[in-house]
């Protein structure tokens, strides 16, 4: 619905967005490929010539390769699964009829509004403390011997702390899908003799459907690059390295350009395939 | 139509929201208390809730061993620069996809959504060597333009949903009142579009100011913003609870306000237009 | 001046064609009206005619100079449409004053017509409301002010009624026919609604499929319908199309006879039926009646005194001067 003007004036108005996220996806990523075929040691001799697939066997042959694979996906499926799960809850309790609504979506969005590099040295060393945290406090309150949060049960305790940051974004988008549910629909439901739960398992829940797929495309895209809250807490140490932060750790502290530019690669891979499920879900979803 | 609840049921409704938000807020809330007590307060044990001496010692003390206000400055600019340019440059692809959509058009916005999941450190090394080839590292208009970038289809995917509600038809009217495309644009689509606009711009600035993987690796000191301020307290030397608490609450207290006061065009912004 | 004349002119979009190659010229002064039902190609030639749409193929020229590639802004046409499409951030003097601001006319000027265009569309007490605050009656002069301020070669009304209710609908029919007869400027009115297009045409263009099917008066189209098509799209209630034996009776293989033209009887005439659901109007009624001949009921137009109780035995009778026959392709014979 367009004539050929408005189509050519289009194409010159959309240019720079593209060619500037082109030349950003592009150039990198052709020097990351470049590197990844080299044996590169910037304080160690420099450029040592190519060397063909070693950066990518010696990165997935690896002890630490697997286990990166599994960490990420168990701080993203977690921390999706508690954030989805709590946020549907939450968004139901927030849509009921309280005083102070305002003042408690207030106070339920502020983790959002928190770097990631606060919460994560606050949670660190406030609450999670075996000494003087605050739940060490609470531990010892009730009798029990506080626990080692960051050694003892670090992926649970980072998957906790992602999952604070990104409980209000789930919660406000599903609140917002709910508050879109027309009330007649449940009435007629009621009418029709549906119970509590058969309403919100058959009307409510595939009503949020579509606000579920956006918490989930947006959050999987923050969460594949989580970086502030393993570099602050554990620096990648007991068992926390994801994908991301294996190969920052053979770029920065290594120094071995190569091999952590083949980990890029698989990391640029398995962001592609997740994009992909992704897309295509959302793609579907969002067809408005 | 709401039905009259049961004073009861509102009750126990209040209750538990209440509780809830507190449980949420209150890592937030112990922070910004602790920042007010001195050393000794803040590890006590059992822990002092309210009744300690309020001191501002911390903040002073923080202000001297860094300079907040430059870091502060950075932040500023490194936000509210980078999302400016942004929406410059999204406004009028986004303007091309919403009213003179093609085939392809779908495509591309998820195409440029796909650029964001490229994950940050695969291209590190590359983007460093880029950085110091063109004299960028440390400098504001390098972080300016990384976060643009990285944030560039998020805006554009804002401003597309926003414009997508604005009926074609009135932009019509513009072309047969004789507007050029500038005039469309900047006469009658923008100011349209005010309200989303304003959500895409807060939302960014907020993704901005938080960004902490790449303000904290293309920085050192010169262009570092409080991203930067706040991880030098990463390493505990002594008693440091109160002046963490009070560095912490200096780095969140802008966009916190900043937050809760446009939080209503932030929940229609958060949604990314996708949800209604 | 406002000739606009159309030469084989066609629209695609994709690989479908909605207008096959079409040739219409629409006078000075003129009031058409494009009718047809929805999805007919109307509208989109009337965005043809704008400059909102490309052609094809073909050509556009208004007042003998072709305009087919021409912009809509530098066309010298003005377009009222269906959802008004005012500026909601404007207030209403700022929505009637933007053609004449983008034209870069001085302010002096454009108050003198603001005020002129409001006061001749009793908008005067409303200009400094923002569009919101406006009925739709009153947006929709708003849109009809925006436009006459240009003073432009030609008109274009795309559907401008059909958001507003019945009542409001009628009125407002009026005041653009009066505006029509003050201003005497080509009128180009696209509509789906044929009393809208009786009303208010000078000439009727009647479209189906991308198809012109008849270009006429209001009263040549009612009395002389082309094709089947258009005789039963004129009129209401429509015309009764007959088929079978009766119509083959007259040499035709569709007979069409208009309500008012069939005469009933409760003793005798030519076609025997039953009577069904009958409509009361007050100045008219309508009877509903089944006959034997025919497949389907057909609708007779009584005085408003006749009542006839459900299931009564009725004769009809048709008047056979104004019987219209046509052909095994749906065409006028005779």
């Amino acid at each position: 619905m367009a004539t050929q003007h408005s189509r050519s004036a289009a194409r010159v108005m959309m240019a720079p967005a593209v060619i500037l996220l082109l030349g950003w996806m592009l150039i990198p990523l052709t020097m990351t490929l470049y590197f990844s075929f080299k044996k590169y040691l910037p304080l160690r001799g420099g450029d040592l010539g190519w060397v063909g697939f070693d950066n990518y066997v010696r990165f997935v042959s690896s002890s630490a390769f697997w286990p990166s694979i599994q960490t990420t996906l168990i701080i993203v499926g977690g921390v999706l699964a508690i954030t989805v799960s709590l946020g549907v809850l939450l968004a139901i309790l927030l849509n009921q009829p309280m005083w102070g609504q305002g003042i408690v979506r207030i106070l339920v969005i502020a983790p959002f509004f928190v770097m990631p590099t606060v919460s994560a040295l606050v949670w660190k060393n406030m609450f999670m403390d075996p000494n003087y945290g605050l739940l060490a406090h609470l531990w010892k309150f009730f009798g029990a011997t506080p626990v080692e949060w960051l050694s003892q049960a670090s992926l649970p305790s980072i998957v906790m702390i992602v999952s604070w940051q990104w409980l209000p974004f789930a919660t406000l988008i599903l609140l917002t899908a709910i508050q879109s549910l027309d009330s007649e629909q449940l009435e007629a439901a009621e009418m029709d003799g549906a119970p509590p739960i058969k309403r919100f398992g058959f009307i409510v829940l595939p009503h949020l459907g579509r606000a579920i797929t956006v918490v989930i495309l947006i959050q999987t895209i923050f969460l594949l690059a989580i970086f502030a809250e393993i570099f602050v807490t554990t620096g990648g140490a007991f068992g926390t390295k994801t994908l991301s932060y294996l190969i920052f750790q053979r770029v920065l502290e290594s120094q071995n350009i190569g091999l952590g530019s083949a980990g890029g690669v698989y990391a640029i891979i398995l962001a592609n395939i997740v994009a992909i499920f992704l897309m295509r879900i959302v793609g579907k979803n969002l067809d408005a | 139509m709401a039905r009259a609840v049961t004073q009861q049921r509102k009750i126990i409704n209040t209750a538990a929201a209440w509780g809830i938000g507190l449980l949420i807020f209150f890592p937030i809330l112990w922070t910004i208390l602790t920042s007010f007590k001195t050393e000794a307060q803040a590890i006590a044990d059992p822990p002092i809730f309210l009744g300690f001496d309020w001191t501002l010692e911390n903040y002073s003390v923080v202000m001297e061993r860094s300079n907040y206000a430059r870091f502060l400055w950075n932040s500023i600019i490194i936000a509210g620069g980078s999302t400016v340019l942004g929406i410059i440059i999204a406004v009028p692809a986004a303007w091309s996809m919403a009213f003179v959509p093609s085939k392809r058009t779908k495509d591309i916005l998820m195409w440029m959504l796909s650029t964001k999941m490229l994950p940050a450190v695969g291209v590190l090394y590359p983007i460093y060597l880029l950085f110091i080839q063109l004299g960028l590292l440390d400098t504001k208009l390098g972080l300016v333009i990384v976060l643009m970038l990285i944030n560039l289809p998020i805006i554009v995917w804002m401003l597309y949903t926003y414009f997508k509600e604005i009926p074609g038809e009135i932009l019509e009217a513009a072309r047969m009142d004789g507007a050029t495309l500038k005039d469309e644009v900047l006469y009658v689509l923008t100011p349209m579009a005010i309200p989303g606009i304003a959500s895409t711009l807060l939302l960014n600035v907020i993704l901005a100011w938080n960004e902490a993987f790449w303000t904290l690796n293309l920085t050192a000191a010169k262009a570092a913003p409080l991203t930067a301020f706040i991880a030098s307290y990463s390493s505990p030397e002594g008693l440091f609870y109160a002046k963490l608490s009070a560095a912490s609450t200096m780095a969140i207290a802008p966009i916190l306000i900043l937050g809760w006061f446009s939080q209503k065009q932030l929940v229609s912004g958060l949604t990314f237009g996708a949800v209604k | 001046m406002g000739q606009i004349q159309l030469n084989q002119v066609t629209k695609s979009f994709g690989d479908v064609q909605v207008i096959p190659p079409l040739d219409l010229t629409i006078e000075d002064g003129e009031f058409t009206v494009f009718v047809g039902p929805s999805g007919c190609g109307k509208s989109t030639l009337l965005r043809l005619i704008a400059g909102l749409e490309d052609v094809s193929s073909g050509m556009i020229s208004i007042d003998g100079a072709d305009q087919t590639m021409t912009p809509p802004a530098k066309r010298g046409l003005a377009m009222v449409f269906q959802s008004y499409a005012l500026y909601p951030h404007m207030s209403v003097r700022k929505n009637i004053a933007f053609p004449l601001r983008m034209a870069k006319m001085d302010q002096a000027e454009i108050d003198r017509r603001v005020e002129g265009a409001a006061s001749v569309l009793n908008l005067a007490d409303y200009l400094d409301r923002r569009p919101g605050q406006l009925s739709g009656g009153q947006r929709q002069r708003v849109a009809i002010g925006r436009a006459i301020v240009r003073e432009p070669a030609a008109f274009l009304f795309d559907e401008p009624l059909s958001n507003l209710d019945a009542a409001l609908r009628v009125g407002m029919r009026l005041e653009i026919s009066e505006l029509h007869k003050r201003l005497t400027t080509t009128m180009i009115y696209v509509t789906h609604d044929q009393v809208e297009a009786m009303t208010m045409a000078d000439k009727i263009v009647v479209l189906h499929a991308g198809v012109i099917e008849q270009v006429g008066s209001p009263l040549e189209l009612y009395r002389n319908p082309r094709n089947t098509f258009v005789a039963g799209f004129i009129g209401s209630p429509k015309m009764n199309l007959l088929e079978g034996p009766e119509a083959q009776k007259f040499n035709a293989k569709t007979i069409g006879i208009r309500p008012e033209h069939i005469g009933i009887s409760a003793d005798a005439g030519d076609w025997e039926g039953v009577v069904g659901v009958s409509e009361h109007l007050g100045s008219d009624t309508f009877f509903h009646v089944k006959c034997d001949a025919f497949e389907h009921p057909l609708t007779v137009r009584a005085s408003g005194e006749l009542t006839m109780s459900y299931g009564a035995k009725v004769f009809l009778t048709p008047d056979q001067a104004h019987l219209h026959r046509f052909d095994d392709q749906g065409l006028r014979l005779g």
